[in-house]
This record gives C-alpha cells, structure tokens and sequence, in this order.
C-alpha cells in the first residue's frame, strides 16, 4: 500500500483541484478497482481449476495402460495400480477429494513418479526460474534496445537489417535451432569441438563455485537459443510505440530546448514508449514458469517444462493438472500485477 | 544545464559493449580442449530418456528402472548371453519334482549384501511371499508368482516352491531379491503407502555387482561397482545415466565424448554415425516385433458382442486375403529403410529354438496378390465401380487402419499397407494417432486394423498367454490382450507347453504349432522383426558383452552382462585440461551476464537521475 501513496503522490506539479473534495472517492474508486480485479483474478482461477480436471480427464488414452505398455503385467497388477491412483472411484468423487486438496495446497500425487506434485514442482521450480528468467531479461533488454534504436529511424539500414534478422529468428523454429547450435557448438564437429555441453544444467562432479561456472557454461546455448526466439516481441512492440511517440508534441518542445538527438530519444520518446511492453513483459513473466517446453527439451534442461512434457506422455494426470494449475494461476498472478501496476507507471489509466 | 552528460553517457556502454565481445572472443578461442569427458575412464556414462518412477523394486514399472535395479538385486536365475538358456545366478542349481508342481533351488554360499550379512534362502523366501501376499509388493512382479502356493526356506541354502499346477516359466524367474532385514522394517513402517516408497536411501544395500549411490531426478542416476560380488568386480568404477531428452541430442553428445553409449537410435542416427572416429555402431537383431492385428469381431468371455469392427472381417478368407496382399519385405525396406528382418511366425529369430518360419508348403499366407484377388473373386466380393470391393452381404470393404504417430517405422508401414490393399479392392482409411487414442480404440473395439507390437523375452510364456480365451475381456474395456483372438486349439496347446517343464524340444514344438495357428487365422500378422541400434565410444569402452554374444545388443539384456562385463578403454583420450577450460568457459560466461546487467543498470540508473533533474 505504500508503494501506492507514493506514487500517487509522485507528479508533484500535476493538478491537485479536486484533491481534498474528492479523496475520500478516489480511495474507494481505487479499492473497487483491485477488489474487482481480484476477483476477475479469483474467479479465472476457480475455472481454470475445474477445466483442468475434466479436461485431462477427457483425454483419449489411460494412464495405467500407457504406463505398464509393453510390460508383462496381468489384469490384478493393472486393478491395483488404477486402485493406488483412486481411477476406480467415480469422477465426482475425484474431483471433490482434489479440489480438497487443493485447499491445503496439495496439488496430489504423480502416478509415475509416485511422489507429491507440490515436490516435484519445487525440485523444478529453481533451474526453470534460472534459464527462462535470464532468458526473458536478456530478451527484453536486447528487444528494447535494439527497437528504441530501431523505431526512431524507421526504414533506415539499421531498422531494416535489425527488423529483418529479429523476424528470422521469430520465424526460427526453436528444436531446430537449439539442435543446430548444439551441432556446430557442443558436438565434435562444427569449428570449436564441444566448445559448450550438449545439455543438463551442471557437469555431475562439480561442486561450489565449480558447480556455479559450470551451470553458466551449461546455460549459454539454452539462452541464446530462447533469446534469439523471442526477442523480437520486444523489438517490434518497442519500435512500433516509438513510431507512435516520434511525432508527439513534447518532442519538438525538448528539441526546442536544444537537447542532441540522442538524449531526445533517451530521455523523452523511449520512457513513454516502454509503457506498452509493460504488459508483454508481464505476460511473459507470467509464462516463465511454465517454462519454455521446446527450449527445456532440446537441452535436456530439469526444469518445469521438461516435467510437463514427461507428464503429458503417459498421460500422468496428477502431475498434469498440478502443473497446468501452476502455469494458469502464475499468469493469472502476473497480469493482476500488470493490472495493478500499469495505473501507477501510466497516470492516464487511473480509476 | 545538461550539457556536460552527453558524451558520458555513451561511453560506458560503448566500453562495456567492447568488453563484453572481447570476453566472448576469449571463451571462444579458449574452448577447443574441452571436448573430453567429465568423469574420466572409469565412469561410464549412458544416455538415457525414460524417467525414473521409483527404485522400489516391488513396484517399479518402467523399463529403464526395471532395468537399473537388475543391477543393484540379483535374481535366482538369469540368463546365458552365450545361448539364451537359462543360467545360474543365486541360485546355483534347481530341480523339479516329477509331476513338476515342487521346485528346488540351491543357494550358492558365496552371495552378500553390500552391508556385509549374508544373503540366505530366508531373503528369497521371505521377497517371493511378500510378493504373494501383499497387493501393494505385487504391482512389479506379480505375473510371476501368480501360480506359487507356497515358497519356503528349508535351510540356510535351500528354497522350496510349491506350485498350483505345473508351469514352465520356473527358470524365468525375473524377480529382484531383496534383503529381508532391510525391508521387513520398511514394510511395517510404510504399511499402506509402501506404493509410494522411492527407496532413495543411497547407498541401496543389494546383492547386485552395482549398488545405487545417488539419484538427481531430471538430471543423473550414478551406481558404483560393488567390488565383492560374487560373480567377480565389474569392469567400471561407477556407471552413470544421464538424461537426455532429445535423442538427437544424445547422439551428439556421443560424438563429444560427453557420453559412452545411446541407445535406441533411428536408422539415420545410426547412418551418421557409422564411420566417426571412436565410434562403434552395433545393429543386432530384434527382440521386438511389429504386427497389425485385424479386428474379428470382438466378444467377451461370455460371448457378448460389443465394438464397431467391420462384420466382413469375420471371415477368414478376407483376412487371409489381406495377410496375401502385403509384402513383409517391402515393409523392410520402405519402412525401416532395411534396419528390420521380413517377419514369419510370431517369436523372433533371434530365439531359435521357439521361433517358427513358414515354410514349403505351410507358407499359404506368403505375398501374393493375384491368388489374393482371386480368393476375394471366388468368395463373393466384388468389385465396385470404382475399383472397391464389397462384401457378399453388401458391406463395402472401406477398413479404418489405426498407426502409432509416434512410431515412424509403423507410420512408414502403414503407408505401404494402404497401397498393397488397393491393389486388392480395399480401401484404408488411415488414422495414424496418438497412443491414448489409439489404445482407446482397441479397448472399446472400435477398430478394423491396429498396429502392435511386443519385445519378446527368452521366455516366450507372456506372449503367447495373451491370446488365449482367458486374454478376452470379462466386460468390454478390460482385455489382457492386444487382439480378440480365441482358439480352442491354441488354448490347449497353450495349456500343454506350460506344463511341459523337463523336454524343452517338446514345448518348443508346442510353441511352433501355435504360432502356426496364429499365421493361419490371420488376426495376429507379423510385419518385421525391427533391428537393435545403439551406439558407443570405443575410445571409453574397451571391451563388453554382447547378449547373444554373436551379433547381440547392449542395451535391454536379460541379464546384466553388458555393464558386468565392460572394461575401461586403454586410450585415456585428452585427460586433464577439460575441466579448468570448462571453468574458463563457465567464468567467461557469468562474466559477460554480469557486465551487460551492469552495464544496463548503469543506463538506467543515469537515465533515470537526469529524468528526476
């Protein structure tokens, strides 16, 4: 709540008239505001909840089956196992007994790792967050520097050369070049022979600060890959709202004033022209969990994504549907906050 | 009044720019050493996809740790990689009784747990009842004692089995022995949740020539030697398995030297890496075999009919028609690019004894399209006008062909059968999906065609029991089988080889007359018998065991003879220097994160101060 009195506070100069009449209003428009927004943000979860289930539940295939194909297990084995998962009960008793659980914040059991979801999660949630978030700050910093500079000359040489290669790689399937990378650059071929692993996130005998290098060693080729994949959202969001920016009026007043191009940009077109990427940028955020699934898998990296793409296989409804609440509830968090904060960063927009 | 933050605004970035590709230029010309392996030569390391779902060996279902536990618990019998018999393990010899119901195995004395007691009868006895006993301990091995009464220790090295009716598979015992005085505590202490025991308490005491000392799920399974097993130390000091999603992947880090053998390769994998320094491929004959079954009209025991298969299919003329029409060779060729033997009976070569190859005058089923054309002319079908068959009561002969999507060999097959079934007036309607769907399909019989396929174990039994009468299902949903087949015939012979425990050559001979009745009935038609493909470095691998010896495969042996028997190579490959250039490399590229988030806080930082001025 402090951050928000500050900030309402902040534009000092701006026009205070109604001010003392209409404070008390304005609080409580304000508190309406994310009182609504939550429960948008409540209710979008709940259904999210009961989607999950009876969708994967929908599924063509049976977990028990997939797991014991091609294993020699009689008709007995399969009933206990379906008796261990509780497939013998009915659906609405499942349900009832999983969004029990849910209250607890259990998100249930994985049948083919035996094991609580929530643990899984947690074991995951470390190298997910590592290589997307370096991913997703290394992207937008990338695509928000190349666009400022390529927005406030479009059609120029660098606009084009830059526009062109970000679309390249957007274009790029991800396994394609995340296998092409790992050719040239981690294989005995290629120019530098293993110049990088192939995958995993850290060499097996490494330890402390070893441990730490080696897991950056491991990192370089999954992030350039990712990176290379998306940063051009950034780009072109950025170098289209500095298109929209270069004509406003307050431009020609700092020109005015004298300032040198550069700084115009800098200072003046690039701070209002990031409004927009907000809400890329807290959309992916809400994504990173999730992981990147392509990314993960190529490189054989332990993450959220990869155990996603375990579960799917077989289909491990238990940790399907864990995850699949996981991911909804994080983007669903991340766009409440971009909703919150958007107000704050854009005075325009305010209730 | 900003005049003098122009330029120093760009400085620092410039520099930090120039900086930052300098590094990357470093790490680049300092990295061509590092292509050695991690672990040294005596670590080997495998790559490896499947997930682990528990190192409990009661319960544990997939094959990759069915097949790591092999390593850790010693079973009482295993198998000869020279001849596929079956061989001495803990136990050193067994007799039957005459009526074949009362096995006894003798112990060998020289068998130990790593935590140094002595494994004793009371072990075996004590696994194979908890097994019996307990639905929980069931789920792994529980096919294997379904037929035990009783199973007793009559001394220290003695173990009696008392079985209902006579079976067969006695010398096939499959089952990990597990420590009594480690696993009663746990049994007690788990009770209900005993499902869900992991067993991660490293190191796993077991009486196998390799214990478990370490798992990182996702990551890395490592075992090390256990130098006093009986059978003598293993070769390696430690084995481990690596994940690697993507096979393709694996396959080039076995080109790195990041790992000493893949497994499971597609014949292009194998094709590119025929002929790289250090490599060795081996392509071994098949224990697999893939087969399409037709849908005869499926039934439940009790006779109920139930499904949508297309009622023509009944009839066996038509069935034999459609085996006539397809060319198992072309399917070599076209669908495994010829990694893969043209199948005949049902049991693959690679067993001789039990494997059945029509011949002379039993090959009525060999390619032949124009005798098929003229067995669907004289049994009424006739053609349409558009070049489709119809059946004599009026059904036209339009069959829905369900194909594994994720099986590009079966994919591949598929496309051929639909062409060769033109030929003969029937017209496919090929739905190549996903697994779910396509299991879904064949458990509510909804089905015409459906591909399958089994990896086939020196012991026939399985197999062969789940086309028997008992494999249809009670109610529709729960066959055992892949196919609704029902033989009398075959359920006697079925019933004859089982017993048939003391003359192997009779049961054998049982064996082939059934898989001549399954060729016959054309509802289980054997395609191929797909070739074995993996790979590994020979420059980190010496020496290894085959399984069979001649022409065998590494990957999925019966017994654990491969990573028993596999010695360190000589050549000690590029040592040293590997891990200070990875640190190097490591160094440069947290280095290079840091300046560029350096470099842009620096940015914003000042960017922000002159906005505030």
């Amino acid at each position: 709540m402090t951050s928000t009195s500050t900030a309402t506070d902040g534009p000092a100069g701006a026009p205070t008239e109604d001010a003392p009449a209409g404070g008390g209003g304005r609080a409580r428009r304000v508190a309406l505001y994310v009182l609504g927004r939550l429960t948008t943000a409540v209710v979008s979860l709940g259904a999210v909840i009961v989607a999950g289930f009876f969708l994967f539940r929908i599924l063509p295939g049976d977990p028990v089956r997939a797991m014991t194909e091609g294993r020699e297990v009689s008709l007995e084995q399969e009933a206990e196992l379906r008796r261990q998962f509780g497939l013998d009960q009915p659906l609405w008793s499942q349900f009832f007994d999983y969004a029990g659980g849910l209250l607890r914040l259990d998100l249930g059991v994985s049948f083919q790792y035996r094991e609580p979801v929530t643990e899984l999660i947690l074991e995951r949630l470390g190298p997910t967050l590592l290589l997307a978030g370096t991913g997703t700050i290394v992207a937008a910093l990338l695509g928000l520097f190349l666009g400022a500079r390529a927005g406030w000359r479009p059609g120029g040489r660098g606009d084009r050369v830059n526009t062109a290669v970000a679309l390249f790689f957007w274009s790029v399937p991800t396994f394609w070049l995340g296998l092409l990378l790992i050719v040239l650059l981690a294989s005995g071929r290629g120019f530098f022979p293993g110049l990088f692993p192939t995958s995993g996130m850290v060499a097996p005998d490494a330890t402390g600060i070893e441990a730490v290098l080696s897991t950056a060693r491991h990192m370089v080729l999954p992030v350039v890959t990712m990176v290379a994949v998306i940063y051009a959202q950034y780009l072109m969001i950025m170098r289209s709202s500095l298109i929209d920016e270069k004509g406003a009026d307050y431009l020609t007043t700092a020109r005015a004033k004298g300032l040198r191009d550069g700084l115009v940009r800098r200072r003046h077109a690039v701070p209002n022209a990031l409004l927009p990427t907000v809400t890329l940028i807290f959309l992916n955020l809400g994504q990173v969990v999730s992981g990147v699934i392509l990314v993960e898998t190529v490189f054989s990296w332990p993450g959220l994504g990869h155990l996603f793409y375990s579960g799917l296989h077989v289909p491990d409804l238990g940790l399907v549907q864990g995850l699949f609440v996981l991911f909804a509830a994080s983007v669903i968090l991340m766009n409440l906050l971009a909703d919150l904060v958007y107000p704050l960063l854009d005075p325009r927009v305010r209730p | 009044m900003k005049s003098q933050y122009p330029p120093a605004g760009t400085l620092p970035r410039r520099a930090a720019a120039a900086g930052a590709a300098l590094l990357l230029v470093g790490s680049t010309t300092a990295a061509p050493a590092a292509a050695d392996d991690d672990g040294g030569t005596d670590t080997l390391t495998v790559a490896m996809a499947q997930q682990v779902d528990s190192f409990n060996p009661f319960t544990a279902q997939l094959a990759v740790t069915t097949n790591i536990l092999r390593h850790v618990y010693d079973s009482l019998v295993t198998v000869d990689p020279e001849t596929n018999e079956p061989a001495p393990s803990l136990a050193e010899d067994w007799q039957a009784s005459d009526d074949g119901l009362t096995w006894t195995f003798n112990l060998r004395e020289d068998a130990y747990f790593n935590d140094g007691e002595q494994l004793t009868a009371d072990d075996v006895a004590w696994t194979l009842t908890t097994i019996m006993e307990n639905e929980d301990a069931a789920i792994a091995s529980g096919n294997y004692v379904a037929g035990f009464e009783e199973v007793t220790a009559e001394d220290d090295r003695t173990v009696v089995i008392d079985l209902e009716e006579p079976q067969a598979t006695m010398t096939a015992l499959n089952v990990p022995i597990v420590p009594q005085h480690v696993w009663e505590p746990i049994m007690e202490e788990e009770g209900e949740a005993f499902s869900d025991y992991a067993n991660e308490d490293f190191p796993t005491v077991g009486s196998g020539p390799f214990m478990l000392t370490e798992h990182e799920r996702g990551q890395q399974i490592r075992l090390e030697a256990n130098p006093d097993h009986w059978r003598g130390s293993p070769g390696f000091d430690e084995l481990v398995f690596r994940y690697y999603t993507e096979k393709d992947a694996a396959v080039e880090a076995l080109r790195s030297g990041e790992v000493s053998f893949v497994y499971e390769l597609t014949d292009a994998q194998a094709t590119s890496l025929e002929g790289v320094e250090d490599v060795a491929v081996n392509i071994s004959d098949g224990k697999r075999f893939q087969a399409f079954t037709i849908n005869p009209g499926a039934e439940t025991q009790d006779g109920e009919e139930f499904g949508d298969g297309h009622p023509a299919l009944s009839d066996r003329t038509l069935r034999q028609a459609i085996v006539k029409a397809i060319d198992n060779d072309e399917i070599v060729e076209q669908g495994a690019n010829g990694q893969a033997v043209a199948a005949g009976g049902y049991i693959p070569p690679r067993y001789e004894d039990f494997h059945w190859e029509p011949e002379g005058e039993e090959a009525v089923l060999g390619f032949d399209p124009d005798s098929a054309n003229e067995m669907l002319d004289d049994a009424g079908y006739e053609r349409g006008e558009d070049g489709v068959r119809t059946s004599p009561d009026g059904d036209r002969l339009e069959l829905r062909m369900h194909v594994h999507s994720d099986r590009p060999d079966n994919v591949q097959a598929g496309q051929v059968m639909e062409e060769r079934l033109a030929d003969i007036g029937i017209e496919i309607d090929n739905r190549t999906v996903d697994p779910g769907i396509l299991s879904d399909a064949l458990y509510d019989a909804e089905y015409d065609l459906i591909f399958t396929g089994w990896t086939v174990n020196p012991d026939p039994d399985y197999v062969l029991s789940i086309h028997t009468c008992d494999g249809l299902p009670t109610e529709p949903g729960t066959m055992q089988g892949d196919a609704y087949f029902c033989n009398e015939e075959y359920d006697e012979l079925y019933e004859a080889q089982l017993a048939e425990h003391e003359d192997k050559d009779q049961r054998a001979e049982y064996i082939h007359r059934m898989q001549q009745i399954l060729y016959e009935e054309a509802v289980v038609n054997v395609l191929t018998y797909p070739n074995i493909m993996e790979a590994y470095r020979t420059d980190q691998i010496g020496d290894i065991q085959f399984e069979p010896a001649e022409g065998g495969n590494i990957w999925g042996q019966d017994g654990y003879w491969a990573w028993w028997s596999a010695e360190p190579a000589d050549v000690r490959a590029g040592a040293g220097g590997g891990l200070s250039t990875g640190v190097l490399i490591g160094a440069g590229a947290v280095l290079l994160l840091l300046v560029a988030g350096g470099a842009y806080a620096l940015i914003r930082r000042r960017a922000t101060a002159e906005d505030r001025e």
